[in-house]
């Protein structure tokens, strides 16, 4: 139980019922879709990027709270951020989920998912918005899949 | 709750029988509802895989030797043990299969290769099939052109008039589920094979789901293909069953060529061998069919009748459990129902409520269950299923009951 209060946080619970930046973006710069056909998580995401930085995102996501609370959390910070600061981010927030130290540096809200670390089967939910995002950074057409 | 009338003392005690149940789960006694995708083994299944490895085994219809000869009879022994679970007429109208899924494969490909199908002609599907009924008529659809048609009613279910509401002069064979794998109902199976014999059409039926709860007897269902898995019937994984009438699996092309499935082989031309030879190309999963024939063995040691009983009293126990949690809303409204039960929990993912259940020795199928137009007919992107053995007691539903009260709690409903 102790473990699932750390997975489910309130923070968490906030987010995936009430995300933020929710809803697709009138012309964004990039967009991709992502999956997890494990579990049917579906994730439409828009990013607005400018002079190599990221100005604006926006997704639409049907899934479960772990993917739904990254997408939100990661929205809100990605903004005003650098294209090589967005996958710094990604690299870092892989690591505490897969890393072998589970260092949280430099996550700062995202820091709330680390409890995910200890459920294996659903990392892939807690990435899907990342790997989402990357593909939309890179324009990427087709859709991201977990699996 | 107490627990309901109708459950066999010899039934319950099947439990012991099934070694893995006894491990713990997350500390907690494992409670296991997945039987649906894939059942325990008990000890009888399990030693006779180690029996026939170390006595008996040899390659089939090969050798002169006597090892050779004894591993061939327990191979056609175990047809005729699943010849007779089905009652099937002859031994010869069944055809070992790594599946149901390969089974499928099998009858369309060699279905569509007959000539039988032409452009335009239709294959009726029901919405609630697995996706391995439907992709299989995709693949022969590309190769032969014809249309699919999908039956069910505004509510879901699949009656006899849903299915024949989309059958047309052009319809040449109606593919269906027994029992469908997400929602648990049974399909009037016998009464869709014999109105479609009436015309003419060919049936298959996927008894996956409808095997380990019920007998099944292809005669009396008048079905032209009927076809199971192993692994769901407390058998080996990699092992199941095809049954096909014999005037068919006589005059259909195979589908793999290779070893065993002809009579003679030139750079020229290649004469196949009658069935069930013709079906089976290479060397077969010998013991995976001796396994699988213990299994048919253990189970029909209960008798399909004490076994429907049990189950059907722990199901509706378990649909009662289910239905006194506030949050939670049952998918399907079967009036007939075997073996599983799918469910949602509004405001909480089920893949969430899975993680959780997890947690507390409760192993449910959450997603889609290999079933996505069911999914998009029901409206929901996935669900949460409990599903039972044999080996499933009311003391399961209990933990999974109490295992909601705990998503409830901490997902603040």
């Amino acid at each position: 139980m102790n473990d699932l209060r750390d997975l489910y946080q309130e923070v968490i619970l906030d987010h995936s019922r009430n995300p933020r930046n929710a809803g697709r973006l009138e012309e964004p710069s990039g967009t991709a879709k992502g999956h997890n056909p494990l579990c049917g998580d579906l994730i439409t995401l828009d990013v607005l990027v400018e002079d190599g930085t990221i100005r604006d995102v926006s997704f639409d996501a049907r899934g479960c709270a772990i993917s739904v609370a990254t997408a939100s959390i990661m929205s809100d910070m990605l903004k005003g951020r650098s294209l090589a600061e967005a996958h710094d981010l990604f690299q870092r927030f892989q690591d505490m989920l897969t890393g072998p130290t589970a260092a949280a540096e430099g996550l700062d809200k995202l820091e709330v998912l680390a409890g995910v670390r200890e459920f294996p089967m659903r990392v892939k939910c807690a990435t899907l918005p990342f790997h989402t995002l990357r593909a939309a950074l890179d324009n990427e057409s087709g859709t991201v899949q977990t699996e | 709750m107490n627990a309901p009338a109708g459950q066999n003392p010899e039934v319950l005690s099947a439990r012991a029988d099934f070694p893995l149940l006894a491990r713990p789960m997350h500390g907690r006694p494992l409670a296991f509802l997945d039987s649906a995708a894939s059942a325990q083994k008990p000890h009888v299944v399990l030693d006779s895989l180690r029996d026939f490895y170390e006595s008996e085994y040899a390659n089939v219809h090969r050798g002169v030797y006597l090892l050779s000869a004894q591993a061939t009879d327990r191979y056609e022994a175990a047809r005729e043990t699943v010849q007779r679970f089905l009652n099937a007429s002859r031994s010869e109208e069944i055809v070992f299969t790594r599946g149901a899924t390969e089974a499928i494969n099998l009858v369309a490909e060699s279905l569509g290769r007959s000539g039988r199908f032409e452009p335009g002609d239709e294959v009726v599907l029901t919405v609630l099939e697995h996706h391995s009924n439907i992709v299989p008529w995709q693949l022969m659809r590309d190769a032969t052109g014809v249309r699919i048609r999908a039956a069910a009613d505004a509510a879901g279910n699949v009656d006899v008039d849903a299915v024949f509401r989309e059958v047309s002069d052009r319809t040449r064979l109606i593919a269906f589920s027994h029992v469908s794998n997400t929602t648990g109902t049974v399909l009037p199976a016998r009464e869709i094979c014999r109105r479609a014999r009436e015309r003419g059409i060919l049936t298959l039926v996927d008894g996956c789901q409808a095997v380990p709860h019920a007998a099944v007897d292809v005669q009396d269902l008048a079905c032209d293909f009927y076809t199971f898995s192993g692994h769901k019937l407390y058998g080996p994984s990699g092992i199941g069953a095809l049954f096909g009438r014999h005037d068919l699996l006589a005059s259909l092309p195979p589908w793999q060529g290779g070893g065993s499935m002809i009579e003679e082989v030139t750079f020229e031309r290649t004469t196949y061998a009658p069935p069930p030879a013709r079906y089976e190309a290479g060397t077969p999963n010998i013991a995976g069919a001796v396994g699988l024939a213990a299994a048919i063995d253990y189970v029909r040691g209960f008798g399909s009748e004490a076994i429907r009983r049990h189950e059907d009293a722990v199901l509706k126990y378990g649909v009662d459990r289910l239905d006194a949690v506030d949050e939670v809303r049952l998918i399907g409204t079967p009036a007939e129902r075997a073996g599983s039960i799918s469910f949602v929990v509004d405001g909480v993912h089920p893949h969430d409520v899975g993680t959780v259940l997890d947690t507390e020795g409760v192993a449910v199928r959450v997603g889609h269950h290999c079933a996505q137009p069911a999914m998009r007919h029901f409206g929901v992107p996935a669900t949460i299923r409990a599903s039972l053995g044999i080996y499933t007691h009311v003391a399961d539903f209990d933990a999974l009951a109490d295992g909601l009260g705990k998503v409830r709690e901490l997902f603040r409903l």
